[in-house]
């Protein structure tokens, strides 16, 4: 059984015991604890069932590459699936539920899978639920997303917060091992400014657990000497329980902080996504040891090696009484001396080799321990846990030559080095033949921005598998003169061994686990092979090796080299798969950082936005922008409010906050010719105090927004942009006046959010202007058109007589720190005049009445001002302005595009939105002729009808003709081409 | 004089630094030929400065000049002066080829101050904040937002934004000086 | 993600600073250029393997547009310069030839 021993455990604080609860159990742990050693003290070897056979699936490795022990941790708001054991650190009342099984981890119905494995082999997901296509949505997905069971979502907002931040480096060292560590001292004594990220909560990595000496001091002294000199260095941050997750271009790195998963609650925000740029980084992230190939090698009590040991020295847990070593490399021996040495029992180390020479075996055989060189296990015995193991001869098909009873077996299949940092911008790996292992090339590592190389593998990391190899490579990263040395024994070779035993027929095969989360085994990459899949990639895809949640950290090495033997090519011409960000996988909220609520995107306010907000609006958004839709008084309707605001508007006297007009000043010698190149019509010839209605297109010759134009002085205009539109248009005059008129002397200035801007609107606003006073706003002096600047009771007032509306109508400009004072002077004066604030549905149905267009309404940048019957606002005269010659394309300048037109359904009532009209016929796939659509339809409280505009074929050639509609449901809406007027033609009111 | 309010009228943040929205700050575009003695002279009769260098802001006499582009400054008056100073400038510049426009009411200002202020922007902007100068200007991005910042001061920091954004960027701020999330 | 000079006001920005504008170097047809000509301004775009001319905007910085030499490859940054020129200045053209042997000129 594994339990907690009396002594050891260099990480863990025997004086501050926590409890933790696995599937309601509670079980005793102690603070620097993680997950997985905290249940493994307390017997449970079982932790989750693997995702296709729905096998018992226990711990296996002790950090980032465990690929079974994922469990759900916590609850409500706190609740995060899939969180690795072997990462997360245990704290007092952590709460974890085993993913995967249903009814219960202990007895589980989808494990009736694992009795028909023969019948889901690789691919089988392709295999059978090809057909009949119609079964894939409504009955093969459902299944296999119910039956699919890893973590579940999270079904309560996340009750924590997260940010993220900015960090720079000279250099950024990944990984705090002895490597990282020493070439973190080097970089910082040569005064480059460092930061180094280590993603466990202590520093020191393998070489701490494995008991070295370095530079005569033991390697936990060492390590703690080096961690305090890098700590008392200005130029260097430490961060711990920070890991890399990803590595992008031009030394960007990105690093995810994990403050307060262990201490929930604290009111600290729970992680921090670091976003680092680092002229260059260091990759010291060790190396991950391999899983072996043999039969039952995914049963709970089979384990990693250097996990075993892990268990051991650093948390005092021992997985079994009897653990049986198997093995191919020297380093699995230091896993039988920490046993020996905390008092356990090693019944055998199995050695694949044929001969065992090293030092390190010898230790282990003058402790008397049997070493069976050139064995292998045939088979693991056992279902929920192991009970022992068949040794057979490495070279034959596996008959049994002895059991041995086990409770654990630690298994060591080689190291590979952590290259993913190292990958994920480009570096490319060669295949080292002697310790089989892919490992960085340094000639062909990520490019920064200089085309120069940005990483550096130190240690491990770059296939050092000796503490005084790691030492020396990361020493001469930035170091000068002698590396630490260390005590560590030389090592033999180790002996590649890619399945156990190597004769092993179909029947072992089948029960050899590649990726024990995803239940892909020997047999089922042969299979693929077989099939004739020939790339890595396709094969991780049909057999799913390596797309669990792991990525194949520990064992997709071994399916790399079945798949070779399979096609009879060697390693490195299969290659790898895509190494990919993130390292392991994020959080969301992570991601997100600090945009979520309020500030999940920018909301742009007015400044009348507060009194909207207090009146019964209901917003509509305009971008980032926030618009009042309409005014609801209580118990009003939506469509009532906005069927009052029109006829008030009409009657009376409206109030509209238009400050998110764009309003951009263009001023200098040379402005007017730049208006007339940017604008179809002419705006040099603008009279001082004047306004223009203008149309800007893009040089294809499509229209991108309009607005009123006022000349403000002899060298100055003011453009207005659509709300939408201001950002966008004053980045398209700087673009043209920056990179192709350089020489034009023009300057602009976004006054977008200068000012407050209200339109006055309807019969009576003349009435209260005047009563407000200040400025004379007659028809006399301030026709339609015109521009004046004075003071309007008491507030410093540009007043535009311009109309969107058809109405009499004021657009009057303010400081926009005035424009709240400004707006609620003119309500309360209006009260008089019958005044009511209207929004923008009203501003919408006002304008359609009169047939006016609205940019994102009838156009959608395929639309030209032509199409819209706008020829008016385009010069003929000018020799060119933006988009001109592109409307003289063929296609453009077409007698047969469709034009505007209003539309008027027979029987009074609303067309639908954007629906087509249809001609006799069919086009080439069948589907019904159109001539033309509806881009505009509202309801006319002034005329009591429905009301549309619409692109038209020869629309305008065609008034009173019947046009069908078809709409939802068969209904064919009938409407006829009308003048696209529909409300004052003669502009009588306008005229006021 | 009709009232006026600043964005956010002076709402404040007591976080493990203090926030607090600037109120009305007089600030004026300039945009010209920053090399040519005209401009130099009108910078100097409107605020009192030289014409700052790359990037650098100068101060005198509580107001100040702040380069924001190869040929646009920004400069800083108390608020009730900005149209007239605005106007003195174009007046003094109707000869050049330039442009004097008050822009005070379209941004919003913000002091951000503390032994950690640099940590609550180092949330928010790709800026490294070790090797900002203390003269130093800086445009960049707030999160989603544009922004300038500067030191105002040995433990301050001023920030500025556009006004329609003021709130976002107070909440920001507010998020990222949350006690309890400074940096190490 | 991308860091490139503003060459305008000196900032090292990183992409978020900055928006793209794509190829630079376009010469403008505007009314009487043929069809074979306008379609070129319009539509026709260099994707090349390698050596690339580019225009970006400092939009979160100084709001100045400015051009960029790059490689599509491997992202080399070559040069940045200002957006007022109407070809590559000769020194980073020469600079990107000593980096790229087997690149065939500008135009």
């Amino acid at each position: 059984m594994s339990t907690r021993l009396a002594r050891g455990g260099r990480l863990i604080d025997r004086t501050k015991p926590i409890t933790v609860t696995f599937n309601g159990r509670r079980m005793a742990g102690y603070l620097g604890d993680t997950l997985a050693s905290a249940v493994l003290a307390n017997d449970q070897m079982m932790v989750g069932r693997s995702f296709k056979y729905h096998r018992p699936r226990g711990v296996v490795a002790s950090g980032a590459e465990e690929p079974n022990a994922l469990v759900g941790l916590g609850t409500g708001g706190r609740f995060e699936p899939n969180q690795r054991m072997t990462t997360t650190e245990a704290f007092d009342g952590a709460e974890t539920a085993s993913q995967n099984h249903w009814p219960s981890l202990e007895f589980d119905i989808g494990a009736i899978n694992n009795k028909f494995g023969r019948l889901l082999p690789g691919g089988f997901y392709y295999k059978t639920f090809m057909w009949p296509r119609s079964f894939w949505k409504h009955v093969y997905e459902p299944i296999i997303r119910q039956s699919a069971g890893l973590g579940k979502v999270p079904t309560d907002r996340d009750a924590d917060r997260y940010e993220q931040a900015y960090a720079f480096a000279d250099v950024a060292v990944v990984g705090a091992g002895i490597a990282g560590l020493t070439a973190a001292l080097g970089a910082a004594k040569a005064g480059k400014r460092v930061i180094v990220l280590e993603m466990t909560p202590a520093c020191g990595g393998r070489a701490v657990v494995d008991g070295i000496t370095i530079d005569g001091q033991g390697a936990d002294a060492w390590v703690a000497a080096a961690v305090e000199a890098l700590r008392g260095m200005d130029n260097v941050t430490l961060m711990t329980r920070t890991m890399a997750t990803g590595l992008y271009d031009h030394g960007y790195l990105m690093a995810a902080e994990r403050i307060a998963d262990h201490t929930p609650g604290d009111g600290r925000p729970k992680q921090r996504l670091w976003r680092i740029r680092a002229g260059e980084v260091i990759t010291a992230t060790g190396a991950i040891e391999r899983t072996l190939s043999f039969a039952g090698n995914d049963i709970p009590g089979v384990m990693l090696a250097a996990a075993v040991r892990d268990y051991v020295v650093n948390y005092g847990v021992s997985i079994g009484d009897r653990t049986v070593i198997v093995t191919n490399n020297d380093d699995a021996y230091r896993t039988a001396l920490a046993l020996l040495d905390a008092g356990l029992r090693v019944p055998a180390v199995i050695d694949a080799r044929a001969n065992v020479t090293g030092a390190l075996a010898q230790a282990v055989r003058d402790r008397g321990v049997r070493v069976l060189a050139g064995h292998g296990v045939a088979k693991v015995h056992g279902g929920k846990r192991v009970t022992g193991v068949a040794i057979c001869a490495q070279a034959g098909e596996g008959a049994m030559i002895e059991e041995i009873a086990c409770d654990c077996v630690a298994m060591s299949g080689g190291w590979s080095p952590v290259v993913h940092l190292w990958s994920h911008c480009g570096g490319k790996l060669n295949w080292d033949e002697t310790s089989a292992m892919f490992r960085p090339d340094p000639q062909r590592p990520p490019l920064g921005a200089d085309g120069r190389g940005m990483v550096r593998a130190v240690g491990s990391a770059n296939g050092m598998l000796t503490a005084d190899a790691v030492l020396a490579d990361a020493h001469a990263a930035f170091g000068s003169g002698a590396a630490p040395a260390t005590d560590a024994p030389a090592e033999a070779a180790m002996e590649p061994v890619w399945i156990m035993p190597q004769g092993a027929g179909p029947k072992l095969r089948m029960k050899m686990w590649l990726d024990p989360q995803n239940d892909v085994k020997v047999s089922d990459v042969q299979l693929a092979a077989r099939e004739g899949y020939e790339s890595v990639e396709h094969t991780k895809r049909y057999t799913t090796l390596g797309m669990a949640t792991d990525q194949g950290k520990m064992s997709n090495i071994n399916g790399l080299a079945v798949l070779s033997n399979a096609l009879h090519q060697p390693i490195p011409a299969t290659g790898t798969t895509t190494f990919r960000p993130p390292y392991t996988p994020l959080n969301f909220g992570a991601i997100a950082g600090e945009a979520r609520g309020e500030i999940f995107q920018p909301l742009r306010r007015t400044p009348i936005h507060d009194w909207h907000e207090t009146h019964g609006v209901e917003w509509e958004p305009v971008g980032l922008w926030r618009r009042p839709f309409c005014y609801r008084r209580p118990g009003e309707s939506t469509e009532a409010a906005v069927n009052r605001e029109v006829r008030n508007t009409r009657q009376n006297l409206g109030l509209l906050d238009a400050s998110t007009l764009g309003k951009i000043l263009v001023k200098g010698p040379d402005a007017g010719k730049f208006l007339d190149m940017l604008y179809t019509g002419v705006m040099s010839t603008l009279a001082v105090g004047k306004c223009r209605y203008g149309l800007m297109c893009n040089e294809q010759g499509f229209l991108s927004d309009d607005g009123v134009v006022v000349r403000l002085s002899e060298d100055s205009w003011l453009c207005h942009t659509t709300s939408g539109g201001a950002d966008r248009i004053h980045g398209w005059m700087e673009d043209w006046l920056q990179c192709e008129w350089w020489d034009w002397k023009v300057h602009t200035a976004n006054l977008t959010e200068q000012f407050a801007q209200i339109a006055v609107v309807g019969p009576n606003a003349r009435k209260l202007l005047e009563k407000l006073g200040g400025m004379d706003v007659s028809k006399e002096t301030l026709p339609f058109m015109a521009f004046a600047e004075g003071t309007l009771g008491g507030f410093d007032a540009r007043v535009f007589r311009i109309s969107f509306s058809g109405e009499l109508s004021y657009e009057i400009a303010v400081p926009a720190s005035q424009g709240r004072a400004f707006w609620e002077k003119l309500h309360d004066a209006g009260q008089e005049f019958g005044l009511m604030p209207y929004g923008t549905e009203c501003l919408h149905i006002l304008r359609a009445e009169k047939g006016f267009i609205m940019i994102g309404d009838e156009t959608d940048g395929t639309v030209i001002p032509q199409d819209l019957n706008m020829a008016w606002a385009i010069s003929k005269k000018k020799a060119d302005y933006l988009g001109k010659r592109g409307q003289e394309r063929s296609y453009l300048a077409s007698a047969d595009r469709w034009k505007l037109v209003g539309l008027e359904t027979l029987d009074g009532s609303v067309l639908p939105d954007g629906v087509y009209a249809v001609a006799p016929g069919v086009n080439a796939n069948g589907q019904r002729n159109v001539q033309g659509r509806v881009t505009s339809t509202y309801f006319s409280p002034t005329l009591g009808r429905g009301i549309a505009m619409g692109l038209v074929k020869h629309g305008p050639d065609r008034m009173g003709e019947v046009l069908d509609f078809p709409g939802d449901n068969g209904k064919i809406h009938q409407a006829r081409i009308v003048d696209q007027v529909f409300f004052d033609k003669e502009g009588a009111k306008n005229d006021a | 004089m009709p009232d006026t309010v600043s964005a956010l009228n002076g709402k404040t943040y007591a976080g493990f630094v203090d926030i607090a929205e600037a109120g009305l700050q007089g600030m004026i575009t300039l945009r010209g030929d920053l090399a040519s003695a005209a401009l130099a002279k009108a910078v100097k009769a409107a605020v009192g400065t030289k014409v700052p260098d790359q990037r650098r802001i100068v101060t005198a006499g509580g107001k100040s000049a702040l380069w924001m582009s190869p040929d646009e400054l920004l400069l800083l008056v108390p608020y009730v002066e900005a149209p007239g100073i605005a106007a003195q400038l174009s007046e003094s510049l109707s000869g050049e080829h330039a442009m004097a426009v008050n822009v005070s009411d379209a941004r919003a200002m913000f002091r951000i101050k503390g032994a950690k202020a640099s940590q609550a922007l180092q949330k928010l902007a790709p800026v490294d904040f070790a090797s900002l100068g203390d003269d130093e200007v800086r445009r960049s991005r707030i999160a989603q937002v544009a922004g300038a910042l500067w030191k105002s001061g040995p433990q301050e920091f001023t920030l500025v934004s556009f006004r329609s954004v003021a709130g976002y960027v107070m909440g920001l701020l507010e998020s990222s000086a949350r006690p309890g999330s400074e940096i190490a | 993600m991308l860091i490139l000079e503003c060459p305008c006001c000196g900032v090292k920005a990183e992409e978020t600073e900055l928006a793209p504008g794509g190829e630079a170097h376009l010469k403008r047809f505007g009314p009487g250029s043929s069809d074979a000509d306008f379609d070129s301004y319009m539509f026709a775009r260099a994707n090349p393997k390698g050596v690339h001319f580019e225009r970006w905007r400092h939009a979160n910085g100084c709001g100045k547009w400015f051009l960029a030499a790059r490689c599509t490859a491997t992202l080399e940054v070559f040069g940045t310069y200002p957006a007022q020129t109407t070809e590559p200045p000769a020194e980073l053209q020469a600079y990107i030839k000593s980096r790229r042997p087997e690149w065939e000129g500008y135009k």
